[in-house]
């Protein structure tokens, strides 16, 4: 029998009092600032901007502490924030050739104009726990070299020139969708789909990009470029009418170089897979090159074999925040979908039953 | 909407308006500068005429935007916040900022050396800045002294025996 059930004000409000008691913890540890998180940890900070799609440092380290460190929560906290804001437009596309570089290493072309740097990486670490940050020793100055700055043009416009790669349509007047404004539709263009993987969770493009690696709709990508570092984004305010500067962001930026494709009208050339990520996310940006070349099947003609190359399978389900809403939701009271279930079964069980013992009778 | 200002709201590159591209410099400083800066920077003026709201400041979104492949068709990456501040001097003259982020007070006081920088004032507003400006350069420089230490220098071992 079912019993409407009311309550649990109390309770909840006790929790989150709880909550907010076990978020501080002991006293006698100094409080963490929103600063120390967005400095000190400023990969995960990096982590919450891109998946929680809203660039703000500031805020993102805030979420960091609220969630107690879960990304995920903190991510969802972030993506509600944005809904309470107005959009005032649309920013100019930013300009990657022209960042400030931090890093950019090629796998493919070893000698490159602009070079290649290595910048922070953890790459070439021994990956050995390092005991002297537990007695908080500040690092010695990182060395300086003095160098004329050289400009450092994106390696898929060096190999453009000899057509051995795919060139990208440019048409600015092409109309761009927005996933945060209309709902998605099947099949989806690339910049939707674009727009979805950088959101996505990374984890889960991880596990995408990996299992094209693996042979599930494979692609032979190479590295072409990955490139972290800053650009100025811009704006054009209708009552100004120029190009404001609103202020630099990091981004990092993955171009993926796939083996060839060649039709009646194309000789062979190289394809590509493309990323950008907001700040310095590295796996992240590979992931989603990878990911949105095996999405390219339309394009290029392939079949969808693998979970990697279907677009309705991966743009439905690489949203962390509706992943977890739907998975999460299961705890929520149930007790009416699980009352009327119980009646069933036990009904399913009478007739069950009825039915041996007829057997039965009829056996004997 | 006129020609100019239609191909400048397309996204064709900033105007070669010598003008337009100074303010757009100032309004990058300004941006890079901490609200302390640029309080400092307003108050060493001297007397200056008052400034009103011509439109609240307001914290908002504006869609930040990549190129598919870098250099292709536009696509949504993400937003970002910014604030937004509307000026009127006494004198007529609007200033205006847009800045990531959500502090009003720096918005509101790079909007008014905005309006400032198109009048008289505007080489005082040069003068304030440059010391912002300067650590901006210098913070910069390096960063890519130290990026600079990281480029590798490649050498190929001889092979063989040719």
């Amino acid at each position: 029998m079912y019993v409407a059930v009311k309550g649990g004000e109390e309770a909840i409000d006790n929790a989150h009092g709880l909550l907010a008691h076990e978020r501080r913890g002991p006293v006698s540890i100094p409080d963490l600032s929103p600063d120390q998180i967005e400095n000190q940890l400023a990969l995960a900070v990096d982590r919450v901007m891109a998946e929680g799609s809203l660039y703000d440092p500031a805020l993102a380290a805030l979420a960091i502490k609220q969630a107690r460190g879960d990304l995920i929560e903190a991510i969802f906290l972030v993506r509600a924030f944005r809904t309470t804001l107005p959009r005032f437009g649309n920013a100019e596309p930013v300009e990657t050739g022209a960042m400030a570089i931090e890093r950019r290493i090629s796998a493919t072309f070893k000698d490159l104009p602009g070079g290649q740097v290595l910048g922070p990486t953890f790459d070439y670490t021994h990956r050995l726990i390092d005991f002297l940050l537990a007695a908080g020793v500040t690092p010695p100055a990182p060395a300086e070299v003095t160098t004329e700055q050289e400009a450092s043009p994106r390696v898929t416009d060096l190999l453009d020139g000899e057509g051995l790669i795919e060139q990208e349509l440019r048409d600015d007047g092409a109309e761009v969708g927005d996933l945060t404004r209309a709902p998605l539709d099947f099949p989806a263009d690339r910049d939707l789909r674009l727009q979805a993987l950088a959101r996505g969770d990374e984890g889960f493009l991880l596990a995408l990009g990996y299992s094209t690696q693996r042979g599930y709709g494979r692609t032979h990508p190479f590295v072409g470029e990955i490139r972290f570092g800053e650009v100025m984004a811009e704006f054009v305010p209708e009552e100004l009418g120029f190009a404001v500067p609103l202020g630099t962001v990091s981004l990092t930026e993955c171009q993926m170089v796939n083996q060839f494709h060649g039709s009646a009208e194309l000789p062979p050339q190289f394809t590509r897979g493309y990323g950008l990520v907001f700040g310095q996310s590295e796996r992240k940006a590979m992931s989603m090159s990878l990911v949105d070349r095996a999405l390219r099947t339309r394009e290029f003609g392939e079949d969808v074999v693998a979970p990697a190359q279907d677009e309705e399978f991966v743009l439905s389900h690489c949203d962390n925040v509706q992943a977890t809403g739907f998975v999460e939701h299961l705890k929520l009271p149930h007790y009416v979908d699980f009352q009327a279930e119980l009646g069933l079964v036990r009904q399913m069980r009478a007739e069950y039953m009825a039915r041996q013992q007829e057997l039965k009778e009829a056996a004997e | 909407m006129d020609l100019v200002m239609r191909q400048q709201a397309l996204g064709a590159p900033p105007a070669q308006n010598p003008e337009i591209a100074a303010r757009q410099a100032v309004m990058a400083t300004c941006t890079g500068a901490t609200t302390t800066e640029l309080e400092q920077a307003l108050g060493s003026l001297g007397p200056i005429p008052a400034a009103s709201d011509l439109r609240g400041t307001e914290p908002g979104l504006v869609m930040l935007r990549g190129r598919m492949g870098g250099d292709g068709n536009a696509f949504n990456l993400g937003e970002a916040t910014v604030t937004r501040a509307a000026v009127r001097l006494e004198d007529g003259r609007t200033g205006f900022a847009y800045q990531l982020g959500r502090d009003a007070a720096k918005a509101r006081t790079a909007a008014i050396l905005d309006a400032l920088w198109q009048g008289p004032e505007r080489d005082a507003v040069e003068a304030a800045l440059a010391p912002v400006r300067q650590r901006l350069a210098d913070e910069a420089a390096a960063k890519a002294r130290r990026v600079a230490a990281t480029r590798v220098n490649f050498f190929t071992m001889v092979r063989g025996e040719d």
